[in-house]
């Protein structure tokens, strides 16, 4: 909603826009649509007519160089969602635009080049093809793109170099451990060097060490390659960790958008509050949003400063010492102060439980 | 009894007198039509009884070794092929063999193609099911008295009625392979961008090959099975050597011939179906599946 979201600061509107995209899976759509758009909810649609409804009038805008996550609940319709911005599903009602072009408006062939050169996707069920080497998976998009056998080997070995296989070039996806073999997928979807990349539930099938670590190798990615990324995931958890920006899902439906600590600190319903209950808050709020700001108070240098993006549990320790922790921004300049009192304020406040 | 709604013996006729006039003025073009598939079939035929017996029997030891690698199956592949030898079955069983391997071929060149076409329609699968449920329950005289008539007895009708009983199950299992592939990989070749074609070759049928072997495998077993049926149209090879058999109630003639068949399935059967394991492995689809 502010500066802070337009992350590389050009403005020339969003690169993945969804307008009203809405989904009904079923043999007649449209009777189902009506019944929808006067008001009926997914159950009762479902129930009437037997159709399924994936999305209800979903409107995004996803800027550019943003980690996206949309988070919800299994058969909330995430899968569906991010289905459509590769046109993978055709919606029933409502548009998409990606980087300024119609996604529905492309003909068959416009659609497959767009898949081939502008989008790259990473599957929860990783999608690798078990006959082929690590190499030519990865390979794989470029291959299918036209990309001349030398050169996409070559753009491969990188890509699996920079995800940590190295080595396991010529072994097969069965061979490698899971979240070796996402790896591969992410490799494979990097290699195609698209600036917006696709991931649905991409760590959701992995151990949690294996999934945090690679949470941190794909926010290590982007702080070098700036992509738009949308990120699905069922794990409120994963969506504050990576995500710059966060929309609940729930039936189909966007119950709230925001940035991270928007939605633990004002969660937009019970369904989110729900969520938010059990989410580390201290993790998910950035000490930005609750600190005295330099002019309010007095501006005096405080011993101790952490950067502007740090979050309320990586300065709680420094409260053993300190009674201010300074916040800096990128020029050391210090723009802040927070106390002890005011990050239990900020926990507590708003914690459901506590009045 | 069923009461007599109409008189059925118009149709009848116009069925036989169809049949006849197809015969003849379009004999000589179906005659030629059906050439090739006949030039196939003798230069098989040719190419096996000029092998050297020895070489044969080394040939298939050699290929049940690479698809299993150890020494079972191409022990019992040399006592299998050395028994025709001392039989004296090698002639027949190699224009058994030879009718088998052409059907066989002729069927992958069709069936493939139609599995891949049914694989890719619902509505094109609709059409096809029924008519390879005909193929594979009508008792095979049925279309043999009509293929005879039109090419008179001898190895096309024989070629053509092995075809027909022996293709629809490789029609079945290739659609069924392609079908059956791995819906995420799938999506992840669309997601791509990858053509149909690309998707197809890519993707669809090499993993979906282990299946189509079995089909083949399927084929080739049922090709045999009509040896026999084939004889009686002049086919000749070891269904003829049984058919004699039971002509003259020569037991032994009958029964060493049968034993001939026999061993020429476990032949084929267990070489591909070992080839098809080792895919499989190659493939991960053993795996995968856990
Ligand atoms: N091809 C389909 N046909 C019918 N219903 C579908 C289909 N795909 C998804 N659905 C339904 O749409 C809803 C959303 O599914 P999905 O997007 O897969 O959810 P999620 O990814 O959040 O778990 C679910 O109720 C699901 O059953
Ligand atoms: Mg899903």
């Amino acid at each position: 909603m502010s500066a802070a979201d337009g992350a590389d600061g050009r403005m020339d509107g969003p690169a993945i826009a969804l307008r009203g995209v809405t989904k009904i899976f079923g043999p007649d759509p449209q009777a189902a649509l009506a019944l929808l758009r006067a008001g009926r909810s997914k159950a009762e649609v479902q129930a009437e007519t037997g159709h399924v409804v994936g999305l209800d009038d979903v409107s995004l805008d996803i800027d550019k160089g943003q980690i996206f996550v949309v988070m919800g609940l299994s058969g909330s319709g995430k899968s569906t969602l991010i289905r459509h911005v590769n046109r993978l599903i055709d919606p029933t009602a409502g548009e998409i635009v990606v980087d300024g072009e119609e996604v529905l408006k492309m003909s068959l062939a416009q659609l497959r080049t767009f898949r081939r050169t502008r989008i790259a996707m990473v599957f929860q069920r990783f999608g690798l093809l078990p006959h082929r080497s690590v190499l030519d998976n990865v390979a794989y998009g470029l291959e299918v793109r036209g990309v001349p056998r030398a050169r996409r080997l070559e753009v491969a070995a990188h890509w699996i170099g920079t995800v940590g296989l190295s080595g396991y070039e010529r072994s097969r996806p069965r061979q490698l451990s899971g979240g070796q073999q996402q790896r591969v997928g992410l490799a494979r979807a990097l290699a195609m060097d698209t600036d917006i990349l696709l991931m649905d539930e991409a760590f959701s099938a992995l151990d949690p060490l294996i999934r945090s670590g690679l949470q941190d190798q794909l926010l290590e990615l982007q702080a070098a390659l700036n992509k738009t990324i949308l990120f699905i995931t069922h794990d409120f958890d994963e969506a504050l960790k990576i995500g710059n920006r966060i929309a609940v899902l729930k039936d189909g439906a966007v119950q709230q958008v925001g940035r991270p600590e928007e939605i633990v600190l004002n969660p937009a319903n019970a369904h989110i509050e729900e969520f938010v209950r059990d989410v580390n808050k201290a993790r998910a709020i950035h000490v930005r949003t609750i600190m005295e700001r330099a002019g309010e108070g007095e501006a005096e240098a405080c011993a101790m400063t952490v950067p502007a993006d740090a979050r309320c549990e990586d300065v709680l320790p420094h409260f053993a010492q300190h009674q201010w922790v300074g916040v800096v921004d990128a020029e050391g300049r210090q723009v802040g102060r927070v106390s002890a009192r005011q990050v239990i304020k900020a926990l507590a406040r708003y914690s459901p439980d506590v009045p | 009894m069923f009461p007599e709604l109409i008189d059925t013996r118009p149709l009848r006729r116009a069925v036989d007198d169809g049949l006849n006039w197809v015969v003849r003025n379009w004999g000589g073009e179906l005659e030629a039509a059906a050439y090739p598939l006949l030039m196939l079939l003798n230069w098989i035929e040719r190419l096996l009884l000029s092998t050297p017996w020895w070489l044969f029997i080394a040939v298939f030891v050699a290929l049940a070794f690479l698809a299993t690698r150890n020494w079972k199956l191409p022990l019992v592949v040399l006592v299998g092929l050395v028994f025709l030898g001392v039989m004296q079955l090698w002639r027949d069983a190699m224009a058994t063999t030879a009718l088998m391997i052409a059907a066989t071929l002729t069927a992958i060149v069709i069936s493939i193609p139609v599995g891949v076409w049914m694989s890719r329609s619902a509505r094109v699968r609709q059409l096809v099911t029924p008519v390879l449920d005909l193929m594979q329950t009508m008792p095979s005289f049925v279309y043999l008295i009509p293929t005879v008539m039109i090419f008179g007895p001898g190895k096309i009708p024989a070629l053509l009625a092995t075809i027909v009983y022996a293709s629809p199950p490789l029609v079945r299992l290739t659609d069924l392979g392609l079908r059956n592939v791995d819906p995420a990989v799938m999506e992840a070749s669309h997601a791509f961008g990858a053509t149909s074609s690309q998707r197809l070759f890519g993707v669809q049928i090499p993993l979906a090959l282990p299946t189509i072997l079995a089909g083949i495998n399927q084929t080739t077993m049922m090709a045999l099975a009509m040896v026999v049926i084939a004889s009686m149209i002049g086919a000749g090879g070891l269904g003829y050597q049984v058919l004699q058999g039971i002509g003259r109630l020569e037991v032994s003639r009958g029964l060493f011939a049968g034993l001939g068949i026999v061993v020429l399935a476990i032949v084929f059967d267990r070489i591909i179906q070992a080839y098809g394991s080792r895919l499989q492995a190659s493939i991960g689809i053993a795996e995968a599946r856990q």
